[in-house]
């Protein structure tokens, strides 16, 4: 099973490394490939999409100004399903490319612990486990796949609607799949912020598909270690007598 | 009807406190009722309703039975089903009943539907759907209990029966009343309906011989202004799925009115929260980062 995923995803990777290609210049280490790059950013479509379409259905009197970008209320309306079957779709395949470096390990489970340290900006430097994803990173990508599987059941049910499924699973449909969605767009702030302001240097990752090494050694350490065999403490070590070298001088 | 209402003579001259009829007001709540026992299935009000709501009509199924199609559409508002009833003593009933909207005291439509002024509860009691602002989501079907809306794939809107609002609001009565040539079809206030409803099932109880006769006017929901009288009130579920006890989920009110905005606050938490650790703890760096100041020196 898993050597299929595999199989298909190297494939993928494969084909998509023939479109584009990802420039790893002096000092950068490559983070997500091409395909990978592609599947966020569709996700990410997909993901906006149903939201905004979301929104018109959530609070129409709030977000009612919103729907003629989507042909108004009515249209607005038949099309949230099929943005919301494509953000399931692909981060389905999103699932297949991550699903390894996702795995949670012993050490999530400590960081987790320690997310109190993070959030303050006390720890500078992140634990010398943290590898390719840290802990907040797999907590947010589960909670998207548990998310998507009570989207695409509850989102049937509304889609089909009461005279197959019943009242009742309706109603109840009504509210798991708000709840669901407000989950995720409470999450979607704490993604975009982590991402680009919140720690500089991560938006190229996902865009250029490159990180800075030092940005590799600070949130990633066990990641930097794999793929350049240094050790990520040293590495910052000696760039920071260099640094300070510098402003002595 | 407020204004007819501000011409209401309050005090006359010569006459000692308030005017004779001061404050006296018609009932306002309109009722149409279906007497199943006099229904003859002519199917005058069918065409009566499609011919006033200029729907055109549509090809349609045949069940087996006399009944113009299986269910309601977004174009045929007003179906006589038709039902063969056997009772534990053998004989037969050939039941006949005008399925519509309801036009219920407690709208499940009206709770369930997110778009504002989609569905309008007027004064007189008739609900109604305002196609404007439908967002076509279907969620009042899911509300009603009587299955009565219908999703128009073209428009993307749900359709039903106005109680003709728009011959009500000039006077007339509901076309399928007007058309109804057995006198089973009656169309007047709540209360004057009601009574004649009673009158009639108490006849049917003393006269006919049919002990079970009563009025379909559920509580559950508030009471309806379509008001129903059955052969057998005991057993509406014979009548082609009228319920006995329709009711309307309660999730739909505590969703909405209450963990919709509490739910969608928290997740704006989300939008301050980062904000607010922006400007307070600020950005994680990549390391080294250069010294503080004061270690420049």
């Amino acid at each position: 099973m898993s050597s299929a995923i595999e199989r298909f995803d190297d494939r993928a990777r494969r084909s998509f490394e023939a479109i584009g290609q990802t420039e790893v210049y002096r000092g950068e280490l490559a983070r997500h490939p091409v395909y990978t790059r592609v599947l966020h950013w569709t996700v990410a479509l997909f993901f906006f999409l149903a939201l905004f379409s979301g929104f018109g259905i959530y609070l129409p009197w709030l977000f009612r100004w919103f729907t003629p970008v989507f042909g108004g209320g009515a249209l607005n309306r038949s099309m949230h399903p099929w943005f919301g079957l494509g953000f399931v779709v692909f981060f389905f395949l999103q699932v297949l490319n991550w699903i390894k470096p996702m795995t949670w390990i012993k050490a999530d489970t400590e960081w987790m612990k320690n997310i109190r340290k993070v959030v303050s900006g006390k720890e500078k430097l992140e634990a010398p486990e943290t590898g390719f994803f840290n802990a907040g990173q797999k907590a947010q990508f589960w909670e998207i796949v548990v998310g998507c599987i009570a989207f695409i059941i509850t989102g049937v049910i509304l889609w089909i609607g009461a005279p197959t499924f019943g009242r009742l699973a309706v109603a109840v449909s009504y509210v798991i799949h708000g709840i669901s969605a407000l989950v995720m767009l409470g999450g979607i702030f704490i993604h975009i912020y982590l991402s680009t302001i919140g720690e500089p240097g991560t938006f190229q990752a996902m865009t250029r598909g490159t990180v800075s090494e030092a940005w590799a050694w600070t949130f990633h350490p066990a990641w930097y270690k794999e793929v350049t065999g240094r050790d990520p403490r040293e590495a910052y070590e000696e760039a920071k007598r260099r640094m300070d070298a510098e402003y002595r001088g | 009807m407020g204004d007819r209402k501000t011409l209401q003579a309050q005090r006359i001259s010569g006459h000692s406190g308030t005017a004779p009829g001061y404050e006296a007001q018609r009932d306002l709540k309109v009722c149409k009722l279906v007497d199943t026992t006099t229904c003859i299935g002519c199917k005058a009000c069918e065409v009566a309703c499609v011919e006033w709501n200029d729907m055109p009509f549509s090809p349609t199924t045949f069940d087996n039975t006399f009944q113009t199609m299986p269910e309601t559409r977004w174009n045929f508002w007003n179906l006589i089903k038709f039902n063969e009833h056997q009772n534990p003593d053998g004989t037969i009933q050939w039941l006949m009943r005008k399925d519509q909207c309801m036009h219920c005291a407690d709208p499940g439509c009206l709770a369930a539907c997110p778009a504002d002024g989609a569905i309008v509860q007027y004064a007189n009691g008739i609900v109604d759907f305002n196609q404007e602002n439908c967002i076509g989501c279907e969620y009042c079907i899911s509300g009603c209990p009587f299955n009565i809306p219908r999703f128009n794939s073209a428009t993307k809107k749900v359709y039903k029966c106005t109680l003709c609002s728009d011959r009500v609001g000039q006077g007339l009565e509901p076309a399928c009343i007007k058309a109804c040539p057995s006198g089973c079809l009656k169309f007047g206030t709540k209360d004057d309906m009601l009574f004649i409803a009673n009158e009639r099932a108490k006849q049917l109880r003393d006269t006919f011989g049919m002990e079970k006769a009563g009025v379909y006017d559920p509580q559950s929901i508030g009471g309806t202004h379509v008001i129903y009288v059955l052969h057998d009130a005991t057993d509406p579920e014979r009548y082609g799925g009228l319920p006995s006890n329709p009711t309307i989920p309660w999730s739909y009110t505590v969703w909405k009115w209450l963990a919709k905005p509490v739910l969608g606050t928290f997740a704006l938490f989300g939008l301050l929260g980062v904000f607010f650790h922006y400007v307070t703890v600020g950005p994680r760096r990549p390391q080294p980062e250069p010294p503080k100041r004061e270690e420049t020196r």
